[in-house]
């Protein structure tokens, strides 16, 4: 695969949230502003990246027995250098983001990239892969905050685009969009979408339910 | 780097988890210690426009913090005297307002003192002797128009830190704001909600010199006799609401600033 491909593919044709069904925990959790679920995509496209390109540096000599919790290691140890910057250079944001930022540690695409990429391939395309992830993750929880903050405050961005009629205008907010059910229904409508369009990601149905069998042998 | 030939073998383990220990550790201790100035800057600030929250003036840029303030005066409460010190005995004390550090002090046995359970309806254990507060006077009359006390009290799972800000009557809250919890987020972390917040406005906190101001469970209406000292509860977090009660009895009542503001009251 070239550099291209490995960046590309996570958005459409394998997106960690889409195909492989990871991360949903962030995304339902930092998705009712557009600003806070920005700034949770940067944070986790930069551990993301870092990480897979870390253990794909050390990955001749991480035993195997002991390569998880390395991994680990090298991943809380860059949530919290991310986490130390943003309390330094946007407060606010981590204010909102509280717990979210440390919770990237579990991460199940950071873990997944790095166990099943970054422990097989050289530094730069485990790079790449991470950054593919991280920006394949970011697509689906902007697409999500943006219907979230949209309908359910009216705004993007916090900038008022819908006028609110507790301020005068006509726009009566869905209160449902800011609690986590809604972000449920919407990356299962995403998904929905991503998979009438690409059809090959259709899963096989792992079970058929038979033949009424009640009365048939007896 | 060339693989080792085991790296399974024992003493691969050993070095790989040392020295992958080795340097996160050095990563996560100079990112901790570089952004140090920095993240106590931001908290500073964050206090300081949490202390103008309190007073009604929000939505304002970085600059205009340090300018409204400076409209505030800062004084040092001794709550063990139970007065408001004048500006020479604070100066005696070696305490610089901008950098008093309330929490830190309240550990300090020289500078604190342990609460008896009897005392103790907050929860926090120790209490420093001396406080800071905020107050802002018209700018005509000088009356206190409003001033601003800092308040801690443990919820459910955090000690809650915040401020509460009183009219020149010393009686009707005008505005209540937390800066630190660590309540969870939906529940006992509405305590951040504006309309919450905006709810305690006009409420009023002494009936004949007792605290009389109570979080009740559900809602309060306007038709209940007690009204004007009834806070609507947090669904979901009887804790965390009994603990906001328990913060504003114990700041305002008799150990706290209520003998202080009583004095300021005239």
């Amino acid at each position: 695969m070239s550099s291209k491909e490995i960046l590309l593919n996570p958005l459409f044709n394998n997106n960690p949230i889409g195909l492989q069904i990871l991360g949903i925990c962030s995304a339902l959790a930092v998705t009712t502003k557009m600003s806070v679920a920005l700034v949770m995509c940067i944070a986790l496209t930069i551990v993301c990246a870092f990480s897979n390109l870390f253990i794909s540096i050390i990955r001749d000599r991480i035993p195997s027995s002991v390569r998880i919790i390395v991994q680990m290691t090298i991943i809380a140890s860059l949530v919290i250098v991310v986490d130390q910057v943003l309390g330094a250079v946007a407060y606010d944001l981590s204010k909102q983001l509280s717990v979210f930022v440390g919770l990237i540690i579990t991460n199940c695409i950071v873990m997944g990239r790095a166990e099943a990429f970054a422990m097989q391939n050289p530094p730069w395309p485990s790079f790449i892969d991470g950054v593919g992830n991280g920006l394949g993750y970011s697509l689906i929880l902007m697409l999500v905050a943006t219907i979230r903050e949209l309908f359910g405050s009216g705004s993007m961005f916090g900038v008022e685009v819908l006028p609110l009629v507790t301020n005068g205008g006509w726009y009566s907010p869905v209160g449902l969009m800011l609690l986590p059910p809604s972000a449920f229904f919407i990356i299962g409508g995403i998904i929905w979408a991503i998979r009438a369009w690409k059809k090959d990601q259709i899963e096989e149905s792992e079970h058929e339910i038979g033949h009424q069998t009640a009365f048939s042998k007896v | 780097m060339s693989a080792p030939k085991n790296k399974d073998s024992m003493s691969n383990v050993l070095v790989v988890a040392l020295s992958v220990c080795f340097v996160c550790s050095i990563m996560v201790a100079s990112a901790a210690v570089l952004l140090k100035p920095q993240r106590i800057a931001n908290k500073n600030l964050d206090r300081v426009s949490n202390i103008l929250m309190a007073a009604g003036i929000r939505n304002i840029s970085a600059t205009e913090v340090a300018q409204q303030f400076d409209r505030f005066e800062v004084k040092v409460v001794d709550l063990l005297e139970r007065r408001v010190l004048s500006n020479l005995e604070v100066l005696d004390l070696g305490i610089d307002t901008s950098t008093y550090d309330q929490r830190k002090a309240s550990k300090d046995p020289r500078l604190s003192k342990q609460l008896t359970d009897d005392e103790d309806i907050a929860s926090i254990s120790r209490r420093a002797r001396y406080s800071l507060l905020y107050i802002l006077r018209e700018e005509e009359t000088e009356a206190i128009s409003k001033i601003i006390l800092p308040v801690h009290g443990y919820g459910l799972w955090s000690t809650l830190y915040g401020f509460i800000s009183l009219k020149g009557d010393m009686n009707t809250v005008s505005g209540i704001t937390f800066y630190e919890h660590g309540e969870t987020a939906g529940l006992g972390g509405e305590v951040d909600n504006p309309d919450w917040k905006s709810s305690w406005q006009g409420k009023k906190i002494y009936s004949d010199g007792q605290v009389a101001l109570t979080v009740i469970k559900g809602k309060a209406m306007p038709a209940s006799p007690g009204y004007d000292y009834q806070i609507d509860g947090l669904s979901g977090a009887t804790l965390t609401s009994r603990g906001v009660e328990n913060m504003v009895s114990y700041w305002l009542g008799e150990d706290g600033f209520g003998p202080v503001l009583s004095k300021l009251g005239g």
